[in-house]
């Protein structure tokens, strides 16, 4: 993220020309396209305790440590030892740094009481002790805190602005990149008009008070020769110093993952193509009070969960324990994955802070946790702490921050009715991949719960409307049926359901019957296939008998017939002998 | 010139404590700077009479001293003694303005400096 607006800066012939010095402050270097102007002075103002000396010391401190630049601290206001304590709170180790001549600080006290101008004179002394702590750690950086207390300090101003643009040109010379710091003053940007000494680069810092919660915001007004993010872009004092939070990155380049993530109900996915969403995308589920949008989040932690993915769970209106044993109600234990380190809460009341201390907060937790998938639950509270605008800035920087991560984003928001739905979420439409809207129902004296997808981005998705059923073993989808009535949901479609049984068992009641009755009829078949077998098995034998015994007859007969021939031929045969001899 | 040094000491034998300690800084030997020392001589020798120590300082030569009497300005008069410490810009071309700095018109005029010592030493020097 950091690394793309400098990879840009440097492919660029006209950003070549410019050398850039990176601030190292976080964010920073993003809007400004590297950095500030390397060799050159910048001026940074804002009123009293918008942080310009912390933001001076860090460009030191951070040049020191990470980009082996030595740094010059010339301090006009406070003392080394109350600076170096002021650091110690943000982690700074100053005294170790000047020990190790990474960094020199040089307080300079000038006391208007003791001075008394007489005749000409230049600011030589200035330059002299610039100079010897500059050299006496080669440092590449220079930060003049505050420098306009010479305006208060010396009387002589024809001589002090021509001093000053002495001093400019001579650090210019020196090829020493530089802070100068002012003051805010009235109806410009500096109250001793210091922006007309240093040109190149003008950095504004501000902090107001919107509803009682203060914003800190930084903006670049000017950057000769070269780009940089003109908005004004809100930032944060924390434990480890600055952080500038850009709105989006500069450029709209984060990849763009095909893999794709279950929601955690099959249904769901299944009106989604059966994949479910992209990974890396931001859906949001909106609804009224009691619709389940928790629920449904839930649903899709603990499906990632079981996949074994990390999520963070933002919770900003129920504590973690609560949400968890209410949970376990519909079958789902977020607690277990909290054990298994897979699951991480973050719960905090969205008054309690700023958006920009929120931001921060939260941008922490992910880069410390590096989850897969995110829960904001629910995001329209954040519209308390903040306005309508600045909620959805915020927003936006999130989503981009989780999109540059391929962090899954799950966002719940609360609105108030039906039709308030669409409205109060329309403006974060644009920012949104996915968008699952859930409805009550009211019929017939029930209310019941409807989901639909209003939006998919690159996913063809069904447009039908499915009641979403709260169970005991999770979130289930049902089709909306159609009954003569109109739809059919909750009891209705229960009733219709039973019907359907009804008319189902009836008919499977007949086919029984008559299965039956086709077996009776098979078993009388084959009663009748016996009987007549038998019938034909005594009328066989009857008939083999007779034939039988006619074959016996004739055999009988034959004998007969033989034994007759054989006597007749016997008796011829006597009769023969005296015949023969006739013959 | 080119490094720290007593312009002159008159008067021996005066407690020391009641000396009048003056660095003037300078930045090499610009025009500036030399009227500046020619401008102190002069006032000196004219109102403080013997009792006092300059030390020209050369912040080319020895920059780290600047950060004693911090040191912005060039050419810068300090008057360390007699407290309270005091600052004068500039190459004293105002004679007027230099003496009010010291303060050795203020003291002569009202006696009410801040010092209890002071009114004594200027009533002393002006005799």
């Amino acid at each position: 993220m950091r690394g793309n607006p400098m990879a840009k800066a440097r492919k660029s012939p006209r950003q070549r020309q410019l050398a850039k010095c990176p601030t190292g402050i976080r964010g920073l270097d993003q809007i400004t396209a590297g950095g500030l102007p390397s060799g050159r002075p910048s001026l940074v103002c804002g009123g009293p305790g918008t942080g310009k000396t912390l933001f001076g010391m860090e460009f030191l401190v951070r040049g020191a440590i990470a980009y082996d630049e030595p740094g010059v601290f010339i301090s006009f206001e406070e003392r080394i030892a109350d600076l170096s304590a002021n650091m110690a709170s943000l982690g700074f180790e100053l005294d170790r740094l000047i020990a190790t001549q990474r960094i020199c600080i040089d307080h300079i006290r000038i006391d208007k009481d003791e001075i008394l101008e007489t005749g000409d004179y230049s600011l030589d002394g200035l330059f002299i002790r610039l100079a010897a702590a500059i050299d006496s750690i080669q440092a590449k950086r220079v930060v003049l805190d505050t420098i306009e207390v010479l305006f208060g300090a010396l009387t002589n101003v024809g001589i002090l602005r021509a001093e000053l643009h002495r001093l400019f040109a001579w650090l210019k010379d020196k090829g020493v990149t530089t802070i100068v710091t002012g003051e805010r003053g009235e109806g410009s940007l500096t109250r001793q008009g210091l922006e007309e000494y240093v040109s190149d680069c003008v950095i504004v810092l501000d902090q107001r008070i919107i509803d009682q919660i203060a914003t800190r915001r930084i903006r670049v007004v000017k950057y000769r020769g070269s780009m940089h993010g003109t908005n004004e872009y809100p930032f944060l004092i924390d434990s480890g110093g600055f952080l500038v939070l850009p709105i989006t990155s500069i450029a709209l380049d984060y990849p763009a993952s095909k893999e794709f993530v279950p929601s955690g109900i099959a249904k769901l996915d299944a009106m989604l193509g059966g994949k479910g969403f992209f990974r890396g995308s931001t859906l949001m589920v909106s609804g009224a009070a009691g619709t389940g949008k928790s629920s449904l989040a839930s649903q899709f932690v603990d499906a990632a969960c079981r996949r074994g993915e990390r999520c963070l769970y933002f919770a900003f209106e129920e504590s973690p324990l609560q949400l968890s044993r209410n949970m376990t109600s519909i079958g789902i234990d977020l607690q277990r994955w909290v054990q298994r380190g897979l699951l991480r809460f973050f719960a905090a009341r969205p008054a309690t802070f700023g958006l920009e201390v929120h931001i921060s907060m939260m941008v922490k937790q992910v880069e410390e946790f590096l989850p897969k998938v995110v829960v904001l639950d629910p995001v329209s509270s954040f519209e308390s702490a903040g306005t309508r605008v600045d909620a959805l800035a915020m927003l936006m920087r999130l989503i981009d921050r989780f999109k540059v991560h391929q962090i899954s984003a799950l966002l719940t928001s609360l609105s108030a009715g039906t039709e308030e739905a669409e409205r109060s979420a329309a403006g974060v439409s644009s920012l949104i991949d996915g968008w699952i809207l859930l409805r009550n129902l009211e019929q017939a004296g029930e209310r019941t719960r409807a989901l639909f997808v209003l939006k998919a981005r690159g996913i063809g998705h069904s447009n039908q409307v499915r009641e979403l059923i709260i169970t005991e073993r999770g979130l289930d989808l049902e089709r909306i049926q159609m009954g003569p009535d109109g739809i059919l949901v909750g009891s209705a479609r229960e009733a219709q359901h039973l019907r359907d049984l009804a008319a189902v068992r009836l008919s499977r009641d007949d086919l029984k019957q008559r299965k039956e009755l086709l077996a009776r009829k098979r078993i009388a078949l084959k009663a009748k296939i016996a009987e007549l077998e038998s019938d034909f098995a005594a009328q066989g034998q009857d008939i083999e008998r007779v034939i039988q015994q006619e074959i016996t007859k004739q055999a009988e007969l034959r004998a007969t017939w033989t034994t007759l021939i054989a006597q007749r031929e016997r008796a011829t045969h006597k009769r023969g002998t005296g015949v023969r001899g006739a013959k | 010139m080119t490094s720290p040094r007593k312009a002159r000491i008159k008067a021996s034998g005066r407690v020391s404590r009641e000396d009048w300690d003056l660095r003037l800084y300078v930045a090499g030997q610009t025009p500036r700077s030399l009227a500046a020392i020619a401008n102190l001589r002069q006032i000196c020798d004219e109102h403080l009479g013997g009792e006092f120590r300059i030390q020209i300082i050369d912040l080319l030569v020895n920059p780290q001293l600047s950060r004693d009497d911090q040191i912005i300005a060039i050419p810068t008069l300090v008057r360390r003694l007699p407290v309270p410490i005091r600052k004068i810009i500039g190459d004293l071309s105002d004679t007027a303005r230099t003496l009010v700095g010291l303060q050795l018109r203020n003291a002569a005029v009202a006696v009410s400096g801040p010092g209890k010592r002071k009114p004594i030493r200027t009533r002393r020097k002006e005799s």
